[in-house]
């Protein structure tokens, strides 16, 4: 493969050129916020790069040969932070153990012409995106670390050779080292051409390194958004009109004002009322005791039955049908089918459930406002306290903080850092955290759309696919969350794993075959989660595909591989999971297996689970083998850990994941009755890391998708019952 | 007012009675490494050790505390990361996002203290703290590794 050469922009150049003099003043919070373990107040430190020379616009070095990497995307256990830094460390050629890394500022991004690209983390794009510029930040700083030494020695950079932090002038054998030259490599034009080496010359990227920033989450040190503490800090809790659309009428604050801590009762926005005391614990008392009255608005009578009425109705309806996929003629396939098989799944509501619940930190004064928070994209929770403020934007900052748990919830969604800035605005110039009670964040989510889908295929003597009617009904995100995204209307991201082609292409040739979506959008809000649409599509079309293999008698594994014949990524993938688990030889006692294979994200996964099922319906996930090509694979250990962990999350939606609605609200309160997979269902993961090299698909979130139609798959082979209606559970107990 | 025994120390805290021990070690005592996250003694992210049992401090008030008990933090297992699991996790790079671990091992040091080598089916039974990350598989391997280091460091 030919070698990368990338321009450096002029206006990059000019850019970089400028010092980072801004960065991280006045309440700088950085990855490293020192906090002794008896502090309450008062200890937050600079960012660690504050003053230091930076070398392009991603590396600064400190005299101790420390290398700090800036990372625009927000770590929330997905690894991210330490994939990135692996990019920058491979071009950069820097000492990988003494690397540290911290989040530039969202105001800083914005004032430096967003210098480091999108700070948007989530849709598993975190590398796949930035994999390129941010390659590219690393061999910049690299470049003129040389040069600063190739001045240095007066000697032709050519000559001089870069590796560890130690430049060597390979003809006299003088070294320097990094932090040495620092300070002259950043007063430097940096270079207008960089080469990116080719993958066979990686050395740190694929490598299966350890995360850099375990050692203070094993401890208590690491800071999450909770955790926060500032001097004179104010606590706040808060709650929103449980009915989706309904309204703050009034609350009776004389009831609570004399309880202990109590400072203030105040209205956020048209829909909820906030206390602030001195401690959350305080605040949350006297919210649950004040006297609060909802104007419950048009959805106080909505429930569950309505919305499964609605999306029915959907299902057979040529209203607001829109088509995600079409080849051939499938009406005249399915007329002249020798066979055809039918069925209908649904997919509930479900929260995100992180386990920090929301929560964000302002302060607030006429002239600058600032906030802390976990979030997904610092940009769009700065966009979010200015539109909060009043203030223009120069005068509002955000500081990142690592997520206790994302999965999509805080990345579109910054609901929580608008109501911390309604409230800090009501206490000018003291901090006030605003921590969501678990309660709170059930009732409140941005929740997996629910869909139900009708199936229709048909099949020849033979038994082989002849055509597919998919029919989606219910729930856009776009519609409600982004509408500028609609196509004439028309979700795309609702078809996602049905697409003719692109990152979430269906994996199979069907030759005459129809998607469609009939979009019905009721009043709950809908949000991104992890995996979005490929959960519930990857259950229809691949649950879908074992009965009509098992319509057809064919074996569920040779069935896809006679339709995967223009997919052989996919198709390997299949292929691999196949053998490992010993597809076709037994499975052990009252053991069953179910396959599982989509493209979504850019990458090929397959997964095949084994299961048993008892006599009472109790379902046991022995084993899944999942194999995932990504293309590149950065950090094949953090893969692994994505895949298992993408599982719990999968199967937990699977088994129990389930909100319901009554009176316009969600019913369920807490993990008790949203309940969450725990050690003694987690099956044993076999995980195979198949990269092929030449493109860059995403990690996170792909195997999710294969867990649950694998799993069901297994369950029918183990029952010869299909259940096509998500959560499970109460299911196979009743049957 | 209450007295209290936490990591080694006494200490006196001004407080109402009936605050859960977690919002006290949290808010009075800056103790964050103990994590908020259902409230009511379902998910383990509140756990810590009194008198060497593991406890959820989110339903425990602090009134049934007193100075006799002996109450430990993460932040008392060890500051330095030297506990076996605490090395058992960073050799198996257990954690993702990090907030249910102080719970999670809590729960696992409470597990070794009456039980040095469980197998499977005993960590299956004792560790039911939620990870929505999904560690389980890790944290498993990494209380079976605990025990090894365990065993190294007294041979």
């Amino acid at each position: 493969m030919k070698n990368d050469t990338l321009n450096v922009s002029r206006r990059e150049f000019l850019i970089t050129s400028t010092r980072a003099a801004g960065l991280g003043v006045g309440f700088s919070l950085g990855l490293y916020l020192p906090m002794s373990t008896t502090a309450v107040a008062g200890e937050w430190d600079e960012l660690p790069s504050e003053g230091l020379p930076e070398i392009g616009a991603w590396v600064v070095i400190q005299p101790d040969d420390t290398v700090i990497i800036r990372i625009a995307r927000s770590e929330m256990g997905q690894g991210t932070l330490t994939g990135l830094a692996q990019l920058v460390a491979e071009e950069l050629e820097c000492d990988w153990d003494k690397i540290i890394t911290e989040y530039p500022t969202p105001g800083e991004n914005r004032a430096r012409d967003r210098i480091w690209g999108s700070f948007s983390t989530g849709g598993s794009r975190g590398i796949r995106d930035s994999h390129r510029y941010v390659r590219k930040g690393g061999a910049v700083a690299r470049e003129m670390l040389l040069q600063a030494a190739a001045d240095r020695w007066d000697v032709p950079k050519g000559e001089c050779r870069a590796a560890n932090s130690v430049i060597t002038h390979q003809p006299s054998g003088r070294t320097v080292t990094y932090g040495q030259v620092a300070e002259a490599a950043s007063e430097l034009i940096p270079p207008q051409h960089v080469e990116l080496k080719d993958p066979d010359e990686w050395q740190i990227i694929g490598k299966p390194i350890p995360r850099l920033d375990t050692d203070d989450k094993l401890n208590g040190k690491q800071i999450f958004g909770t955790d926060l503490q500032l001097p004179g800090m104010l606590n706040a809790a808060i709650k929103a009109c449980p009915t989706f659309g309904g309204r703050l009428k009034s609350f009776d604050e004389k009831k609570v004002t004399g309880m202990p801590g109590v400072r203030k009762v105040v209205r956020v926005g048209e829909d909820a009322v906030a206390v602030v005391a001195d401690t959350w614990w305080q605040a949350n008392q006297a919210l649950d005791a004040l006297p609060i009255t909802w104007d419950h608005g048009p959805n106080a009578k909505l429930d569950s039955a309505a919305i499964d009425q609605m999306l029915e109705e959907g299902l057979s309806s040529d209203k607001e049908v829109f088509v995600g996929n079409k080849a051939g003629d499938v009406n005249r396939a399915l007329k002249g089918a020798a066979k055809t098989v039918e069925a209908t799944y649904r997919y509930p509501y479900q929260n995100h459930a992180t386990m920090e619940p929301m929560n964000a930190t302002a302060l607030w004064s006429k002239d600058k406002c600032e906030v802390w928070c976990p979030t997904q994209n610092g940009e769009a929770a700065l966009k979010a306290a200015v539109d909060a403020s009043g203030l223009p934007v120069d005068k509002c900052e955000v500081y990142k903080i690592h997520l206790g748990g994302g999965f999509g919830r805080r990345g579109a969604f910054h609901d929580f850092v608008t109501q911390a800035v309604n409230i800090a605005k009501q206490l000018p110039g003291s901090p006030v955290k605003l921590l969501w009670s678990r309660e709170e964040d059930m009732a409140h989510g941005h929740y997996h759309p629910i869909t139900h889908c009708k199936l229709v295929g048909g099949l020849d003597e033979a038994g082989n696919l002849t055509g597919l009617n998919v029919r989606i009904s219910g729930q856009s995100i776009l519609a409600t969350v982004m509408p500028d995204g609609l196509q004439d209307g028309m979700d795309p991201v609702t078809f996602q794993g049905f697409h003719a082609e692109g990152d979430h292409a269906i994996s199979y040739t069907v030759p005459n075959l129809l998607v469609e979506h009939a979009m019905r959008n009721p009043p709950v809000p809908p949000g991104f989660w992890r995996g979005v649409n490929i959960n519930q599509n990857a259950i229809y079309m691949e649950c879908f595909l074992d009965e009509l293999a098992h319509a057809a008698g064919k074996d569920p594994l040779e069935f896809r591989r006679s339709l995967m014949a223009d997919q052989p990524k996919s198709r390997a993938v299949l292929d691999v999971v196949a053998e490992k688990v010993g597809w076709g030889k037994p499975a052990g006692d009252g053991v069953h297996r179910g396959l599982a294979v989509v493209k979504t994200f850019g990458s090929y996964v397959a997964a095949c689970a084994e299961v048993s099922v008892d006599d009472k319906g109790k379902l046991k996930i022995h084993r899944i083998v999942a194999a995932t090509d990504p293309g590149h694979a950065v950090n094949p250990q953090q893969i692994e850990a994505q895949v298992e962990g993408s599982f719990v999350y999968g199967l937990s939606a699977l088994l129990y994941g389930e909100c319901t609605i009554k009176d316009g609200g969600v019913e369920q309160t807490n993990f008790h009755d949203f309940p969450s997979l725990l050690m003694d269902e987690m099956p044993e993961v076999e995980t195979i890391v198949m990269p092929s090299g030449g493109f860059w698909g995403g990690i996170g979130e792909p195997t999710i998708a294969v867990a649950a139609p694998a799993v069901l798959n297994a369950i029918f082979a183990a029952t010869g019952k299909r259940i096509r209606r998500v959560p499970i559970t109460q299911q196979l107990a009743a049957s | 007012m209450a007295t209290l025994n936490i990591n080694g120390e006494t200490v006196e805290v001004e407080v109402d009675g009936s605050t859960p021990l977690l919002w006290v070690l949290r808010e009075q005592l800056g103790l964050t490494g103990t994590k908020y996250a259902c409230g009511i003694g379902l998910c383990g992210s509140c756990t810590v050790h009194v008198d060497g049992e593991a406890v959820r401090s989110c339903t425990v008030p602090v009134s049934s505390m007193d100075a006799d008990k002996k109450i430990v933090t993460i932040e008392g297992l060890s500051a330095d990361n030297s506990h076996p699991l605490q090395q058992a996790w960073k050799e198996l790079d257990v954690p993702q996002c990090g907030y249910c671990q102080p719970g999670m091992i809590m729960a696992a040091a409470a597990l070794l203290n009456k039980n040095p080598e469980p197998d499977d089916e005993a960590i299956n039974q004792q560790i039911t703290n939620i990870c929505r990350c999904g560690t389980f598989n890790r944290v498993r391997r990494g209380i079976h590794l605990a025990v090894d280091i365990n065993k190294r460091g007294r041979s």
